[in-house]
């Protein structure tokens, strides 16, 4: 850790000093938040609620428009859970900008995908977890990202030389399976384990009609099957396992009037179950209803996984309705609802977010979860049946 | 003999003169039917020049910032950059970068848009690194909440809209035109009409009176400060919008235009989204 922060100093510091001083920026966020839970936790050592705060800056600094440097490090320090206390580099990487390519090296964030509630196809980032089971937040992966504009698309080549592991609650939190996930002891099918160089290409072209994008990755999985063990303490804990896979995946859009059409779908070969799945739909919205400014977006998609009962994910066999209602008011005030509807009855999700601005620097968020009729066939959503909650973000933006 | 000659040579000159008068009236005021236009041609003809004006700009930059006023006052404010390219026998692409309040710092849109189709629209959301492609039929959507639809802020390509010239008037001091123009896309526009003030000198939009589906007066545009670039391409500092049925306003201050900055294509594509700073 220190070693980090003396490079990153050393590195500010130098090239701040020899290269003339453009544009220095430093933005970001703290938020503090609490989580309140429906009932009482279902396991031993849990604690009921938990609140926390987070800081997450970002520096910026560019010579000209060709160079730039960006570092955008995260903390959250938790009450109750000390695997939700945790530090993370989000960012830290160079940008070169040559005509028309670009290349960026050091710590990034890719984001691939097209669907509202399953991010299926993305992968190049490893989830924080802990974060939100969403699964939207995600840890920084070192990288060698060359982006490179065709007539005929978009062509990314990705060397990712650094393996991050998930993370995961600890014994003390809450969304969690009975037995605790021991992150201090993952098992690899590679036996380069967590220094295994992972690869990645990605075509993407945009048309009139829609946006289209495939790519193939060849690595480790960032989603780890789980191997019960007992660790020191004679406790029951799942360790982590990361296989080694090939994938292909694609992702697709049609744009046509109000309608946006979606698909997502990807094919994975490892050595234990290689499998399919697909996840897609479409989102109409209806704009200025009752000649207000309201624009109201009705979501529905599907979610299919072949490896049905023994997906990592909940989503096997689903159907996802979603509601979207955007204000447009000067406070940004935006609400989603969606309902996670399993087809073979093994247990749903009711799910809301809100948002609005209260002052130019100050943002409320408000989450719920609601877990029902779960069933022990989905193994991740049984798990969580008694921690329905509310979560509460204040966020303070500089 | 000679006499009467010459009676017969006046005679026949004053008939010719006559019918070449009665021919040269007939056709002078044939001539001037056949070339008076309609209203709805000069409109379109009015339209044309203005846009002819400006034809040549290549690529902008400017700094904008949004001043949003509710009916008690209470003001609220945006930081924005925008650019934009000009683009060839199609509509002119845009980006929008938002640099203020922080929450959406780094938020941008980019509009590809069309004379014709419909506009190609997406949206980068920084904190998730998500380049989303959004509906571009919502166009009388409002624009970051502010009394400006899209449709009033996107590139005024001549194909959007029917035109018809009302009347000349002076407003402000100076000869304008005044024309009406009617979308072409009715299903989706939140307009009716809109009534323009073009002054006859630059042709420059000074006011624009907005007219809901139902015809009420909606919202009233007015552009000043304008300035000049390049030599040759007009540029308002101020828009000021007011709705008229909220009370609500909204005021738009440009500053540092520069034209020319060598802009390109791949300024305007999804992968620019994602290094705006």
């Amino acid at each position: 850790m220190k070693t980090i922060a003396s490079i990153i100093f050393v590195l500010f510091s130098s090239l701040a000093l020899t290269a003339p001083l453009m544009a220095f920026e430093i933005n970001g966020h703290v938020s503090a938040e609490g989580r309140l839970f429906a009932h009482d936790p279902l396991y031993p050592d849990q604690e009921k609620n938990n609140a926390s705060i987070a800081l997450e800056p970002e520096f910026y600094h560019a010579w000209d428009v060709d160079y730039s440097l960006i570092f955008i490090p995260f903390l959250r320090i938790d009450n109750s859970d000390s695997e939700r206390t945790h530090f993370d580099i989000r960012e830290l990487n160079i940008l070169l900008l040559g005509n028309p390519w670009e290349l960026r090296i050091g710590i990034g964030k890719v984001f691939w995908g097209v669907t509202e509630f399953v991010h299926l196809v993305d992968i190049i980032n490893q989830t924080d977890l802990v974060e939100d089971i969403e699964g939207e937040d995600k840890l920084g992966q070192p990288m060698v990202h060359l982006s490179a504009p065709t007539d005929w698309g978009v062509l990314d080549f990705f060397v990712l030389p650094y393996f991050r592991e998930r993370t995961f609650p600890g014994r003390d939190g809450r969304l969690r399976p009975e037995d605790v996930i021991d992150t201090d002891n993952p098992l690899y099918e590679s036996g380069a384990e967590e220094n295994h160089v992972d690869f990645a290409f990605r075509y993407s072209q945009i048309f009139d009609f829609g946006d289209i994008g495939m790519y193939y990755f060849k690595g480790t999985s960032r989603d780890p099957l789980f191997s019960p063990s007992v660790n020191s303490n004679g406790q029951t804990v799942l360790l982590p396992y990361y296989q080694q896979i090939d994938q292909v995946g694609t992702d697709l859009q049609m744009v046509s009037g109000n309608w946006l059409w979606k698909l997502e779908a990807l094919y994975q070969d490892n050595e234990i179950k290689s499998y399919y799945a697909a996840t897609g739909g479409f989102e109409y919205t209806f704009i200025g209803i009752g000649d207000s400014m309201i624009d109201l977006g009705i979501i529905t998609e599907f979610a299919y996984d072949g490896r049905g009962d023994e997906a990592t994910t909940s989503f096997e066999n689903d159907l996802l309705l979603g509601l979207r209602l955007g204000l447009n008011d000067t406070a940004g005030t935006e609400l989603l609802a969606s309902l996670s509807y399993d087809l073979d009855n093994k247990g749903n999700v009711f799910r809301f977010e809100t948002s609005r601005r209260i002052t130019d620097n100050i943002k409320v968020f408000l989450e719920g979860w609601v877990f029902f009729d779960t069933t022990p066939e989905d193994f991740l959503l049984y798990s969580i049946r008694e921690d329905d909650f509310i979560r509460l973000q204040l966020f303070y933006y500089f | 003999m000679d006499k009467k000659m010459n009676q017969i040579h006046t005679r026949s000159i004053l008939f010719i003169a006559t019918l070449i008068f009665i021919l040269a009236i007939t056709f002078l005021h044939m001539s001037d039917h056949a070339l008076a236009e309609t209203p709805e041609q000069k409109g379109l003809a009015i339209a044309t020049e203005a846009d002819q004006r400006d034809t040549g700009y290549k690529d902008s930059i400017a700094d904008m910032l949004m001043i949003l006023k509710n009916s008690h006052g209470q003001e609220s404010r945006r930081k924005i950059r925008f650019r934009s390219l000009e683009v060839e026998d199609d509509g002119d692409k845009s980006l929008t970068i938002f640099d203020s309040p922080k929450d959406i710092k780094g938020t941008a849109f980019l509009n590809h848009t069309h004379k014709v189709d419909d506009d190609d629209q997406w949206l980068y959301l920084p904190a998730l690194k998500r380049v989303k492609r959004i509906s571009s039929r919502n166009k009388s959507g409002s624009f970051m909440g502010s009394e400006f639809s899209y449709e009033d802020i996107a590139s005024q390509e001549i194909e959007h809209y029917t035109y018809k010239l009302l009347r000349d008037e002076e407003y402000e001091g100076m000869d304008c035109f005044v024309t009406e123009r009617y979308p072409v896309d009715i299903k989706n526009s939140g307009y009716r009409r809109q009534v323009a003030w073009i002054d006859k000198e630059e042709y420059r939009t000074l006011k624009i009176e907005y007219y809901d589906r139902k015809d009420t007066h909606l919202k009233t545009l007015t552009m000043s400060g304008y300035q000049q670039y390049e030599e040759k391409f007009w540029r308002a500092s101020e828009m000021h919008m007011v709705n008229l049925q909220t009370g609500k306003s909204t005021l738009l201050q440009f500053s540092n235009y520069k034209f020319k900055v060598g802009l390109s294509d791949d300024d305007f594509n999804k992968n620019s989204l994602k290094r705006v700073k």
